[in-house]
């Protein structure tokens, strides 16, 4: 493919630069700006279509269109993998419409655009990591009004999610939730951190790296700036925990990090491996040196 | 001198050119227990609501004499302090229970619901107050893990009763609590609330349309009638010798057993 984008850094043609017209950027940055002042307040904004389905990662395609530069490196997970489909075409997209370079190392990256996972390697100062959201609003499955979650948010009202969590345990014996695990941002909003599993959650708490969230299907953006609190809600009694395996990586070797259990023949013989790919590439290869 | 825990002036509330409720004045004193009466459609629940602060009127204003804060217009406190009120020191029963309820949560949720909203955070804790309020007004502890669908209507009542009791409210408004439910369900909530005002020293206004509920647990009545109050007075003296004619026919209509 003739990479015409990468010569004039005017996308295909007719195309501008990250795909979205300035405009349109214009208005997320600022949608942005609000999100980081007010750490995890949902700001609505004018989502746009995007050439793939809602569901697909419309919501932070927008979010990485409207702050990505020439200078930036950009990385793409999918439940924590460089190699799937969907992070695979984001980061032809990009490379096709913004000219930027891409990555898989999570060092190198100045963007990790990323659905469902937060990179094992931490995060430092000055990287960004742009979430890519279903539903933004962590009450929805207690109030289906979005007039009363509003409500509920703007007077700190959140009893009703602790509700979920009692019940839970009163049929669980535990807080059965393993993913989209809601968090209190910065002492006062409520957050659905995308449905990262609740493993991850530790791991937004004061990092250094800038969070944002993007929902396209429902138009909103929100923030967690860096080194801000971000605390899994739980009971005195019953702490919040996070997954933990007998089995190490099949692969690496690593106790640390998220597996994901694969089944791998017809008797039901199963393997743990990292679903962090790139993190558990680094460690193969600095084995094998 | 007490002050009156609620005291509502000229309270008029209209819809279009319909009027409600029209000019409504009376005080509560604490501990009392006043009845509104009337024919469906006279306005009853329409004036509760207002009462309660879940609709504003459009003339006159309705005092509360807070535990600790003084006296507070009702309807000009900002929202969040009077949704504050409304979880804390009062207490709503819905003639539907389903309305007062949350129908997908256990009934332990329900009842810990406002003790998680006012920050208890601990699971044991809230757990064996939740046990203790369903065994309070008499339901099984082995229904503590239930949702309310699976509950009767008059435990649907009960349970309700209890989630709004559970913060220790002093006042408390009730539209119907009774109603839809047979007569033998109906009198043992009668006795079951009669117990809980009486102990726990509780305000109460109770919108009903049976007269035997109001004879069982009002101290005072008010009658209306197309929207006005048209009689108050105390429960027994009203029912033995009701004046205006309006009151004299719902009397004379209450079935001989």
């Amino acid at each position: 493919m003739p990479d015409t984008v990468q010569q004039n850094g005017h996308g295909e043609g007719a195309y501008n630069y990250a795909y979205l017209d300035e405009q349109t950027k214009r208005m997320i940055r600022r949608a942005i700006l609000k999100a980081v002042a007010v750490p995890g307040y949902q700001v609505p904004f004018g989502g746009r279509e995007m050439p793939l389905p809602y569901g697909w990662g419309t919501g932070g395609i927008q979010v990485t269109a409207a702050i990505i530069g020439r200078d930036d490196t950009l990385k793409v997970i999918d439940q924590g993998a460089d190699d799937t489909t969907n992070a695979v075409s984001i980061r032809r997209f990009f490379a096709r419409v913004a000219g930027v370079a891409t990555t898989t190392r999570t060092e190198e990256a100045t963007i990790i655009q990323t659905r469902h996972r937060v990179p094992e390697t931490s995060l430092k100062d000055g990287q960004i990591l742009v979430f890519q959201v279903p539903i933004p609003e962590p009450l929805r499955m207690l109030e289906p009004r979005e007039t009363e979650t509003r409500t509920l948010h703007a007077l700190c009202e959140y009893g009703v999610m602790q509700v979920s969590l009692y019940e839970s345990i009163a049929r669980h014996g535990r807080i059965a939730k393993t993913y989209n695990y809601p968090v209190l941002v910065n002492g006062r909003y409520i957050m659905s951190p995308s449905p990262i599993p609740k493993f991850d959650n530790p791991k937004l708490d004061r990092n250094p790296a800038l969070q944002l969230y993007g929902a396209g299907r429902e138009k909103r953006i929100y923030a967690v700036p860096p080194y801000t609190s971000v605390k899994s809600l739980d009971f005195e009694d019953h702490p919040f925990e996070i997954e933990r395996w007998t089995e190490c990586c099949a692969l690496c070797g690593s106790t640390e990090s998220f597996l994901d259990e694969m089944i791998v023949d017809d008797t039901g013989k199963r393997r743990f491996i990292c679903s962090d790919t790139d993190y558990c590439q680094e460690r193969q290869d600095g084995q094998r040196r | 001198m007490t002050t009156p825990i609620l005291s509502a002036k000229g309270v008029t509330k209209r819809f279009g050119g319909r009027v409600a409720c029209r000019g409504v004045n009376f005080d509560l004193w604490p501990g009392e227990v006043l009845g509104i009466v009337g024919e469906s459609g006279s306005g009853k629940t329409t004036l509760l609501n207002c009462l309660a602060g879940r609709l504003i009127p459009d003339e006159g204003h309705v005092a509360y004499e807070t535990a600790s804060a003084g006296t507070v217009d009702v309807h000009r406190l900002p929202e969040a302090r009077r949704r504050l009120l409304a979880r804390t020191e009062w207490g709503f029963v819905h003639q539907d229970a389903r309305e007062g309820l949350r129908m997908g949560a256990s009934a332990g949720a329900n009842i810990g619901e406002r003790l998680m909203a006012i920050g208890a955070r601990h699971y044991g804790d809230i757990r064996r107050t939740a046990s203790d309020w369903l065994t309070r007004v008499e339901i099984g502890l082995d229904r503590l893990d239930d949702r309310p669908a699976a509950y009767s209507g008059g435990m649907r009542q009960r349970l309700q009763i209890a989630r709004n009791l559970v913060s220790n409210p002093r006042l408390v408004f009730m539209d119907e609590p009774t109603g839809g439910l047979d007569v033998s369900v109906q009198a043992r909530l009668l006795d079951l609330l009669r117990g809980l005002v009486d102990s726990f020293h509780l305000s109460a206004v109770l919108v009903t349309h049976d007269l035997g509920v109001a004879r069982l647990l009002t101290h005072r009545l008010m009658v209306m009638h197309g929207g006005d109050i048209v009689e108050t007075g105390l429960t027994d003296q009203m029912l033995d010798d009701p004046q205006h004619a309006y009151t004299q026919m719902l009397v004379a209509s209450i079935l001989p057993v």
